[in-house]
């Protein structure tokens, strides 16, 4: 008798902390194409941090001497036109590619989850104007308002990274707020009320963490984009400071030499697109690890 | 209906409104000075001054604020302070060249998305599902100006099949009545100049729309499997209708529901996607030149293009819900919460 209620008493305790993230991974495990996307995530990270020991040249070291060299035993993906490694390079920009997406993606997922929650759990007036104020975010165009932003803001990484969280703060908003008024109407919510809670301790003790997993799926995804708007915005001119190397703006540079030094453009779009594929094939896993519903 | 259209109508303003407040604060505020921009390094400080007071600089934000407002109103939207023209000139040139691109791209992406889409889903876990999948995955990453340089590497570096940027050929530029190359073309009888036109569209357009073709695909598959599941596919096929008519009627046209509104929404960010592509192959429309305007501080058509692009994106998405009534009899508007 005794023993038996130790054994339940043991697997509840088993359960309650551990079952939710390791159903989802069990999930996940199982999805070939999202463990994919996680090694080359887990890769991409190894060469953010190991870049720039890995790499055999000084990324911004320009080499007038060895301009343009195809890819060789010496240059593995050749020189660009100020004879710099294009494989160092490409190397170091795995860090500011990560690093922008990452920060632009926390950035907005901040200010939105303040928004979207603000709105839904207040309504009312609160909620129409901040909601008003997402559309208005949400009728221009993303990469549009993102290079208007850069326009004001001016080149830089902390620019990049503000332009390019702002202008998905709309999306983070909508989802919040929506999973918000889903949940509002919960008994639990109204208990932690009655209590005697504080709006905000019921704000983000009772209800958020009911809506992260959604919020979990949009974010990882949501890098992905913001990795494609870094390299657009460097691609335009409007990225980072030179010599920086950034994927998109070593494009943006080599394009004039398009026909003469082709090998200058590979690379450093097989860079980005790998890492969004990369991220997109997690995400997607992910979304239909935590919630089936939502299967696209 | 007539009352939601109005009613929706209304409700840009007050949107419209805030996008032109967020430009001009943008531009107006926050931007550095364009005077030195505008006049070049060697500029003295009094003729910056002069160009400043000129061009209504030096007058109080709000004062400028509500000038840029009253133009707009009356449909002018100021002058470029490089070329001196209009505005509304400078746009309306470039417009037809970027609508072209946007409306071309969406036609290629919604033929190949349904398509793409519905092999997918009958074919479940063939093949084709997983290649069609893949194409569209590899679709919503690639960087559209990647993708672009890519194909002028191969198609005009490598094969010469293809040019590589521009609209068409300039000593074989028609007459422009519409200001679409294409149906100009058409119009006088210049098959000549058509194919050269068509010929310059093709690599843009299949640039511009691989994106949207991979959204409307996987809408396509997912709304398709949905549709296929329901009980009246199930009776349609135990009545003995061939399994290609049952595809095709029973299945696809209720599936097309949420894949029109997709489309719609396709066409409104295509527009963003036009930014991209038209710089990377050198397109003469609206994407390209405001990049142009914002990079040499031109500020005053940068504004009008954002406040443009707004009106289209809002509009295109009141469309989309109308259509989406007329398909689906069972939205009634009156009770609609927006």
């Amino acid at each position: 008798m005794r023993k038996k209620q130790q054994v339940q008493t043991t697997g509840e305790a088993l359960e309650k902390p551990e079952s939710q993230i390791r159903v989802m991974w069990d999930t996940l495990k199982k999805n070939k194409a999202a463990v994919a996307g996680l090694v080359v995530i887990l890769f991409f990270l190894f060469l953010a941090v190991m870049g720039d020991w890995l790499a055999p040249y000084d990324p911004e070291y320009s080499d007038m001497g060895h301009t343009f060299v195809a890819p060789c035993r010496d240059y593995y993906f050749g020189t660009d036109q100020l004879g710099r490694d294009i494989f160092s390079r490409v190397l170091s920009g795995t860090k500011i590619s990560l690093f922008v997406g990452v920060a632009a993606v926390a950035y907005s997922l901040l200010i939105g989850t303040v928004l979207g929650s603000v709105a839904g759990y207040f309504g009312g007036k609160v909620d129409s104007f901040i909601m008003r104020c997402m559309d208005i975010m949400l009728s221009i165009p993303s990469i549009l308002l993102a290079i208007t932003l850069m326009a004001a803001l001016g080149k830089g990484l902390d620019k990049a990274i503000i332009a390019i969280g702002t202008v998905s703060i709309p999306e983070y908003a909508r989802i919040v707020r929506s999973s918000i008024l889903s949940v509002k109407e919960n008994d639990y919510v109204a208990a932690a009320k009655v209590v005697g809670n504080s709006d905000r301790r019921i704000i983000f003790h009772h209800i958020l963490p009911n809506v992260v997993s959604s919020i979990v799926v949009r974010a990882t995804l949501g890098i992905s984009t913001a990795i494609l708007d870094t390299a657009a915005l460097g691609f335009l001119g409007m990225g980072v400071q030179p010599p920086m190397a950034e994927w998109g703006d070593m494009l943006g540079r080599a394009r004039t030499y398009i026909f003469s030094a082709p090998y200058t453009l590979i690379f450093p779009g097989l860079a980005i697109t790998l890492a969004v594929l990369a991220f997109n094939l997690f995400g997607d896993g992910l979304r239909d690890a935590l919630d089936p519903k939502e299967r696209v | 209906m007539f009352k939601y259209i109005i009613k929706r109508l209304l409700q840009l303003i007050p949107v419209l409104f805030g996008v032109s407040l967020i430009v001009f604060f943008l531009m107006r505020v926050c931007a550095p000075d364009p005077a030195p921009i505008v006049l070049g390094q060697h500029a003295t400080r009094e003729s910056m001054e002069e160009w400043r007071e000129a061009n209504g600089l030096n007058e109080p934000v709000v004062t400028q604020y509500v000038d840029f407002i009253k133009g707009a109103v009356t449909g002018d939207l100021g002058t470029s302070y490089y070329t001196k023209a209009p505005v509304t000139k400078e746009i309306a040139s470039r417009f037809p060249a970027t609508v072209e691109l946007a409306i071309i791209a969406i036609i290629l992406a919604a033929i190949f998305g349904i398509i793409i889409g519905v092999v997918s889903s009958v074919k479940k876990n063939s093949i084709f599902d997983n290649g069609g999948m893949l194409l569209s995955l590899v679709g919503v990453s690639v960087p559209i100006f990647w993708l672009g340089i890519m194909l002028i590497i191969l198609f005009s570096g490598i094969l010469h099949w293809l040019p590589s940027s521009g609209r068409i050929d300039p000593s074989l530029r028609p007459d422009t009545v519409t200001g679409f190359m294409i149906i100009d073309s058409i119009i006088q009888g210049d098959t000549v100049a058509l194919k050269d036109a068509v010929v310059h569209m093709v690599l843009p357009a299949v640039t511009l729309s691989l994106y949207s073709m991979a959204i409307i695909a996987r809408m396509t598959r997912s709304s398709m499997l949905e549709t296929l599941n329901q009980d009246y596919i199930r009776t349609a096929r135990a009545k003995g209708i061939s399994e290609g008519k049952v595809t095709r009627k029973h299945a696809l046209r209720n599936a097309m529901l949420p894949v029109t509104t997709v489309i719609g929404l396709q066409l409104g960010s295509l527009l963003g996607g036009a930014v991209l592509t038209e710089s990377v192959y050198a397109w003469p429309g609206i994407g390209n030149y405001t990049v142009q305007c914002i990079m040499k501080s031109d500020f005053p058509v940068v504004q009008g293009v954002v406040l443009l692009i707004a009106v289209i994106f809002v509009l295109m998405n009141l469309i989309v819900d109308v259509i989406y009534a007329f398909l689906d009899p069972r939205i009634k508007f009156e009770k609609k919460e927006v």
